[in-house]
C-alpha cells in the first residue's frame, strides 16, 4: 500500500452492513427463552409514595416478577457518583427504584418481568401505586428563590452546586473599561434521542458464575467497573459488551440507569435471560437529557471594542438528579471566553434541581450555551460600539503567535488548565467572510429591504475542548493465520466510523489494506482498559494509542522480517500485507512472519511447519522464546493527553424570514472549522453535516416541554420536532488543518463541532433580519414562529406581492 | 409501546366485513392503519377486534366521471395523488395530496381511512369539505351519503355511526373555468398542517365572482368554510383589495388555542397569509383556464 490512508477520504465500511439491516444491535442478539422488562414510571414529578400493591401484576399470565425498591436487595441504594467535585455538597444520585419518594416525571418505581413485552406492559399498568403528590416548580430562576418548593429537602433553594471560577484580575479591568454591555440569554431544554433507544440484555450462566451483559452503552468498561462493585463479582466474572448502538450523543455515557442494573440483576435471580428495549416515549421521560442555561453575561470593553473582562453569572438546570457531576456546567463555564483573547473573566454558576429528567452532557455538553453567550454578547457589544461584526471578532480573537493560550484559574472538565494548544483563528475568520460574501451582503440586504424582504447574516465563532483524558489503549496483533491486522481499544462506537478511522491509521503504519484490519472495541471480555467515548476523544486518545502500538507492531515487522530475508533493517519495506527487501523480489507475507515468531510443538497447518521445534528455521540454542521476548506480532500501548486540545470553528448563514410562515429560509451556510490533522475528511464532515443538523434542531425545532405540574407533553416524534433532511439547508464545509502540539496524530476531536455554533448562528442571522424595524435580539434558542412573528412589525399579514 | 390484546379478522366482501362490525361490539376497521396502528401502541385506542378491509376488491378502484371522482375504500393516497384521470377531473386533489405525510405512508395509508380519521389538521377532509364532496356509508341496514358538512364533527369524530363502513367518497370536479389554489404550512414537511386552505373561485364573463369557495383545516376542531372570507369575495372583483379584504376576514375562523407549537395569535397570522396566498393562485389559474 504505497498511498498514505491517513488523510484520505475513504468510504465508511461499516455503512453497507447497517444500511442493509445487518447491524447487530442489542435487540438482534438471539437469546433463546428471554424474558422481557417494562418499568412502571412515577406519572408525578415530585410524589411521596405511599403505598405499592404488585398483586395485580403477579396474578396476570405470564408475569414472572415483579421487583420494587422492597425485593432487589443490596441494590435498594443510591447509585454512585460518577465525578465528584468539592462544588457539591451531599450530591443527590437516584436508586433504582424508587423508595418512599418520586422526584420526576417517568422515574422507575417497579419493574416487570413477563413472557414477552406485551405482556409486561399490560402488567405494568396493573401495579398500583399511591401517590401523595407535592408542589413543585419548574421554573429555574422561581425555583432558586426562599419560598420555592425543594425537590430534596436536603438543598435549600434548590441549589445543587455553587462554583466560581477567576482568571486574571477581573476587578480592576471592569474598573478600567470605557463600555458594559450586559445580557440575558436562554438555551432550553433538548435531547439526544438517539435512533436506537437505549437498551440492555443480559444473561447469568450459573454453571460458569459468569454474567454477560449486552449494552447499548458509551462506556461499556464504566458499566463492568459499576457491576462488578454492586454485584459484588470479580471482573473477570462480568463481561460488558456494547454491540452496534445506534447513537448515544452522551446520553448513553451516563450509567448505571436502572435498567442497566435491575436487568442484569433480575437475569441472575431469575435464571433466564432478560431484555429491556426501551421504547420512545420512555427514552423522553427517562433518559438523561441536557441544556437548559440561563446567562447573565457582561463584557467590559473599550470603546475600540477590545474586551477587556468578562463576567457570566449562569444558572444550570441539573434536573432531579447530579450523577454526572457538574461536568456540563464547568465546561460551559470554561468555554465562556470562546476563541477570544479576555483575559480577565468571572464566571459563575449554580446547579439548580429541578423535578425533571436528570440532566447530563448530550453532544456538546454546556458549550451551545457558552457560544450562545459569548456570541450572542459580541454581537450587542459591536452594535452598540458601532462596529462591524468581524471586525470586532477580529480584534478580539487569539492571535497565531499567541498559542498556547493558557486561562489560569480555569480548570476545564478534566481537571486540568484550559489552554487553547493552537489554531488560525484569525484565517478562519476571513475565510468564513468572502465564503459568506460578506462584503456584498449589505447591498443585498439593502435591495431585500426594499422589497420589503427579511434578510440577515448570521455569525458565531466556536471553540470546542476535546480529546479529554485520562487515557486510552491501543492493542495489536497480527493473525498468523490470514496475517490480517486485528486492533482493540477500551471505546464503544455508535456510528462514528471507528472501524474506519483507526484502521487508516494502522494501515499507514503497517502497510495493509484498510479491509485487512479488523477492529473491535465495546466488549470488555476482548480488552478492558481504557475509559469510554465522549468528549469528542475517540480520535485523538485511541487514535493515537493505536498509532504508537502500531508503530511498535512494525518495528516487530520489520526486524523479524530482516532476520527472515537476511537484509538490514534499513532495507525492508512493508506494503500490501508482505514485507520485501528494497529492490529484490524477495517478499514474505505478514502470516508467514507471524507464524515464524511463534514457536510451536503443533503444525496445524501448513503455513505452520515452519514454526515447529524441529523446522530448521527453529533452531536455537537457548528457549524457543528468548527471556523478554513474547511470541507472535503483537503490542499494547496508550495515550494519556497533557490536556485537552482545542478545535474551533465559525458558521455564518444567510437567512431569510418568510412572513407569513414566520420560517426560517437558509439561503447559504458556511461552516469553516478546523480540527487539527484529518484521518478521514469524509468521516470529519460526516460528523460536521450531523452536528450542525442536530445544532438546526436545537436552534429552531428541538425543544422538551413540560406543564406547569412536570409533565413532558411532547414525548413522541411527532411533537418533538427533530428536523428531516428537508429542513437541513445545503453545507458548505471549509477544512483547516492546524495540528495539535499535544499528540503524535496532531488531532484534534471533531465529534461535537458542528452543533455548536449553530444556534448562535441563526439567532445572529435573525436578529439580523429584522434590525431595521424591530429590537428583537433572540436571546433564546430554540427560536419558535411566535418569537419570529413578534419581532416583525404589526400587520405583517399582508405579504409583499 | 405496545398494544394491549387484541382479536383480528380478515373480512372477505363488503357484507362479511358489515356483519362482523355489526356483531362485534368495539370492532374498528383497519385501513391503511398508518394511524389507527400508532394510537393502538401509545395505547390510546384499545379495539377488541380488527377488521382488515384490505382484501375487499370492490374496495380497490377509483370511478372518474364528468362530475366528480369516486375513491375506494383501500385506495391509497399515492394512487390517488398520481391518478392522471382524478387529476385532470380536479387539480387540487394531487396538490393537497402531496403534502399529506411522506411518500412511504402515502403509499399505505387510505384517502378514506384519512377521511374517517378526521383529524383535524389532514388535508384531504378539508378537501371533501371545499369542493362539495361526500362520503357513502353503508350497514347491514342500509347505505346513506353523508355530505362532508354533516360527516365532520369535531377532532377525529364524525357522524360515521360504530356499525357503519365507509365504503367510498365522493370529490365533485372542479366546475369548469374555476380558478384553484392550496397552500399550507408545517414547520417540517409532511406534518400536519399548522394551517391549510384551499380555494376554487369561480367567475362571470366580466371577472365577477360568482362562487367563491375557501376551506381550512389545522385551526379548529374540525376543516371548516371560510364564510366570511368568501362573502367578501362574493359579487365582486377579485382584484388586490378584495383579496386583502378576504384574507383579514379569516381570523375569527381559528378557534384552536394555543399549543406546543404555535399561538392562536401566530395561527391567525398564518391562514390569513396563506388565504391570499391561495387566492392569487386560485385568479392566475382561473386566467390560465380562459386564455
Ligand atoms: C408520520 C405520519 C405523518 C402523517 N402526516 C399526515 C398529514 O400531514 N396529513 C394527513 O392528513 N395525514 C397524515 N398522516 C395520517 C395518514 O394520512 C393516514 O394514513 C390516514 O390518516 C389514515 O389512513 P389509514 O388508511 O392509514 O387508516 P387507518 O389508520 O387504518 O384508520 C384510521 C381510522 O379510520 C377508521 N377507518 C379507516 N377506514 C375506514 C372505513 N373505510 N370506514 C370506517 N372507518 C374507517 C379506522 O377504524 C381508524 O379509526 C400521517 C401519518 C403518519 C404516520
Amino acid at each position: 500500500m504505497s498511498t498514505r490512508q491517513f488523510g484520505a477520504k475513504i468510504s465508511r465500511n461499516i455503512d453497507p452492513e447497517l444500511l442493509r439491516g445487518e447491524g447487530k444491535f442489542t435487540d438482534d442478539i438471539p437469546l433463546p427463552g428471554a424474558l422481557h422488562a417494562a418499568f412502571v414510571r412515577s406519572p408525578f414529578a415530585r410524589a411521596r409514595i405511599e403505598a405499592i400493591d404488585t398483586s395485580d401484576a403477579l396474578a396476570c399470565p405470564g408475569v414472572v416478577a415483579v421487583y420494587t425498591c422492597d425485593n432487589i436487595e443490596h441494590l435498594d441504594r443510591e447509585l454512585p457518583l460518577l465525578i465528584p467535585h468539592p462544588s457539591m455538597n451531599n450530591a443527590r444520585t437516584q436508586r433504582p427504584l424508587a423508595r418512599e419518594d418520586v422526584y420526576y416525571v417517568g422515574q422507575p418505581v417497579a419493574m416487570v418481568v413477563a413472557v414477552n413485552r406485551y405482556v409486561a406492559e399490560d402488567a405494568a399498568l396493573l401495579v398500583d401505586v399511591d401517590y401523595d403528590a407535592l408542589d413543585v416548580e419548574l421554573d429555574m430562576e422561581k425555583a432558586i428563590l426562599d419560598d420555592a418548593p425543594l425537590v430534596h429537602p436536603s438543598h435549600p433553594n434548590n441549589i445543587a452546586a455553587d462554583f466560581t471560577q477567576v482568571s486574571g484580575n477581573p476587578d480592576t479591568a471592569i474598573a478600567a473599561a470605557e463600555h458594559v454591555t450586559k445580557l440575558r440569554v436562554q438555551v432550553d431544554r433538548s435531547t439526544a434521542a438517539p435512533m436506537e433507544c437505549r437498551t440492555v440484555a443480559a444473561w447469568f450462566d450459573h454453571v460458569s458464575s459468569e454474567l454477560t451483559v449486552w449494552d447499548g452503552t458509551q462506556a461499556p468498561i464504566g458499566v463492568r467497573g459499576g457491576l462488578a462493585s454492586l454485584f459484588d463479582l470479580d471482573e473477570d466474572k462480568v463481561r460488558v459488551i456494547a454491540p452496534h448502538v445506534g447513537g448515544g450523543f452522551g446520553q448513553k455515557v451516563m450509567f448505571p440507569y436502572a435498567d442497566e442494573i435491575l436487568v442484569p440483576y433480575a437475569a441472575i435471580n431469575l435464571g433466564k435471560p432478560i431484555k429491556y428495549i426501551e421504547d420512545r416515549r420512555e427514552n423522553f421521560i427517562g433518559s438523561n437529557q441536557e441544556r437548559t442555561q440561563i446567562h447573565t453575561i457582561e463584557l467590559y470593553a473599550t470603546k475600540s471594542g477590545e474586551v477587556l473582562a468578562l463576567s457570566d453569572d449562569f444558572l444550570h438546570d441539573t434536573g432531579a438528579f447530579i450523577p454526572y457531576g457538574i461536568a456540563v456546567a464547568q465546561v460551559a463555564s470554561t468555554s465562556i471566553a470562546g476563541p477570544y483573547r479576555i483575559p480577565n473573566i468571572r464566571v459563575r454558576f449554580r446547579a439548580v434541581y429541578t423535578p425533571t429528567v436528570p440532566v447530563t452532557p448530550y453532544r456538546g455538553c454546556g458549550r451551545p450555551q457558552a457560544c450562545f453567550a459569548i456570541e450572542r454578547a459580541m454581537d450587542q457589544l459591536a452594535d452598540e460600539l458601532g462596529i462591524d461584526r468581524f471586525e470586532i471578532r477580529r480584534r478580539n480573537l487569539i492571535r497565531d503567535d499567541e498559542f498556547p493560550y493558557a486561562r489560569d484559574g480555569l480548570l476545564f472538565a478534566d481537571g486540568l488548565q484550559v489552554k487553547h494548544d493552537s489554531g488560525q483563528y484569525l484565517r478562519a475568520l476571513e475565510m468564513a467572510r468572502e465564503a459568506i460574501g460578506w462584503d456584498d451582503f449589505p447591498a443585498k440586504q439593502a435591495e431585500a429591504r426594499a422589497e420589503g424582504r427579511y434578510l440577515g447574516l448570521g455569525l458565531a465563532f466556536y471553540v470546542e475542548g476535546t480529546g479529554l483524558g485520562p487515557y486510552e489503549g491501543g492493542h495489536i496483533k497480527i493473525h498468523p493465520i490470514t496475517g490480517k491486522v486485528y486492533v482493540n481499544t477500551g471505546l464503544a462506537g455508535q456510528g462514528q466510523g471507528h472501524e474506519t478511522s483507526f484502521a487508516q491509521i494502522v494501515a499507514d503504519q503497517l502497510g495493509v489494506n484498510v479491509s485487512d484490519v479488523i477492529f473491535r472495541e465495546g466488549d470488555t471480555g476482548a480488552y478492558d482498559w481504557g475509559v469510554a467515548t465522549f468528549a469528542s476523544r475517540a480520535a485523538v486518545v485511541s487514535g493515537n494509542a493505536i498509532y504508537k502500538a502500531a508503530k511498535v507492531v512494525r518495528q516487530q515487522l520489520v526486524e523479524a522480517a530482516a532476520n527472515m530475508l537476511e537484509a538490514p533493517t534499513d532495507e525492508i519495506e512493508l506494503t500490501d500485507g508482505y514485507a520485501s527487501v528494497k529492490g529484490t523480489n524477495r517478499k514474505i507475507a505478514y502470516s508467514t512472519i507471524a507464524t515464524a515468531t511463534n514457536p510451536l510443538r503443533y503444525a496445524f497447518n501448513e503455513a505452520a511447519q515452519i514454526a515447529t521445534q524441529f523446522a530448521p528455521a527453529s533452531k536455537h540454542d537457548g528457549p524457543p522464546l528468548a527471556e523478554g521476548q513474547h511470541p507472535g506480532l503483537e503490542a499494547t500501548d496508550y495515550f494519556s493527553p497533557s490536556c485537552a486540545t482545542w478545535a474551533y470553528g465559525v458558521h455564518a448563514a444567510i437567512v431569510e424570514i418568510d412572513p407569513v410562515t414566520c420560517r426560517v429560509v437558509f439561503h447559504k451556510y458556511v461552516c469553516i472549522h478546523d480540527c487539527g490533522n484529518m484521518i478521514n475528511p469524509t468521516i470529519v464532515e460526516g460528523q460536521v453535516m450531523g452536528g450542525l443538523a442536530q445544532g438546526i434542531g436545537g436552534a429552531l425545532f428541538e425543544h422538551i416541554e413540560f406543564d406547569d405540574d412536570g409533565n413532558l407533553t411532547n414525548a413522541n416524534f411527532v411533537d418533538f420536532l427533530i428536523p428531516y433532511a428537508t429542513e437541513i439547508p445545503d453545507i458548505e464545509i471549509q477544512h483547516l488543518e492546524t495540528p495539535s502540539p499535544l499528540n503524535p496524530l496532531g488531532v484534534k476531536g471533531v465529534g461535537e463541532a458542528g452543533c455548536i455554533a449553530v444556534g448562535a448562528t441563526v439567532a445572529s442571522g435573525l436578529a439580523d433580519a429584522v434590525s431595521h424595524v424591530s429590537g428583537s435580539k433572540f436571546h433564546y434558542t430554540p427560536v419558535t414562529p411566535d418569537m419570529i412573528l413578534e419581532a416583525l412589525p404589526q400587520g405583517t399579514a399582508q405579504p409583499p406581492d | 409501546m405496545k398494544p394491549p390484546l387484541f382479536d383480528y379478522c380478515s373480512a372477505q366482501s363488503v357484507q362479511d366485513a358489515l356483519q362482523k362490525l355489526h356483531e362485534t361490539p368495539g370492532a374498528l376497521i383497519l385501513a391503511g392503519g398508518q394511524s389507527l396502528i400508532p394510537a393502538m401502541n401509545f395505547r390510546l385506542v384499545s379495539p377488541s377486534t380488527l377488521i382488515d378491509i384490505n382484501r375487499i376488491p370492490e374496495f380497490r378502484k377509483v370511478e372518474v366521471t364528468s362530475d366528480g371522482i369516486v375513491v375506494g375504500a383501500t385506495i391509497r393516497h399515492r394512487d390517488l395523488e398520481l391518478d392522471a384521470a382524478v387529476h385532470a377531473a380536479n387539480p387540487l386533489l394531487r396538490l393537497a395530496l402531496a403534502h399529506v405525510a411522506h411518500v412511504p405512508i402515502r403509499n399505505r395509508g387510505t384517502t378514506v381511512g384519512s377521511l374517517c380519521h378526521a383529524d383535524a389538521a389532514a388535508e384531504m377532509p378539508m378537501i371533501l369539505l371545499l369542493t362539495g364532496g361526500s362520503v357513502m356509508a353503508q350497514s347491514v341496514s342500509g347505505t346513506r351519503t353523508i355530505p362532508a358538512e354533516e360527516f365532520y364533527k369535531f377532532h377525529m369524530t364524525t357522524a360515521k355511526a360504530s356499525d357503519e363502513l365507509i365504503v367510498s367518497a365522493r370529490f365533485p370536479a372542479l366546475p369548469r373555468g374555476a380558478g384553484y389554489g392550496f397552500a399550507e404550512f408545517a414547520r417540517r414537511r409532511g406534518d400536519y398542517a399548522l394551517a391549510a386552505v384551499g380555494a376554487i373561485v369561480s367567475c362571470d364573463d366580466s371577472g365577477i365572482v360568482t362562487d367563491a369557495r375557501l376551506a381550512a383545516c389545522g385551526i379548529g376542531s374540525k376543516p371548516v368554510r371560510l364564510t366570511a372570507a368568501e362573502n367578501a369575495l362574493n359579487g365582486r372583483r377579485a382584484d388586490k383589495a378584495a383579496m386583502a379584504e378576504a384574507a383579514l376576514a379569516t381570523a375569527d375562523a381559528v378557534t384552536a388555542p394555543d399549543d406546543t407549537q404555535v399561538t392562536q395569535a401566530y395561527r391567525r397570522h398564518l391562514l390569513a397569509g396563506l388565504t391570499r396566498q391561495v387566492l392569487a393562485q386560485a385568479v392566475s389559474a382561473r386566467k390560465e383556464a380562459i386564455a
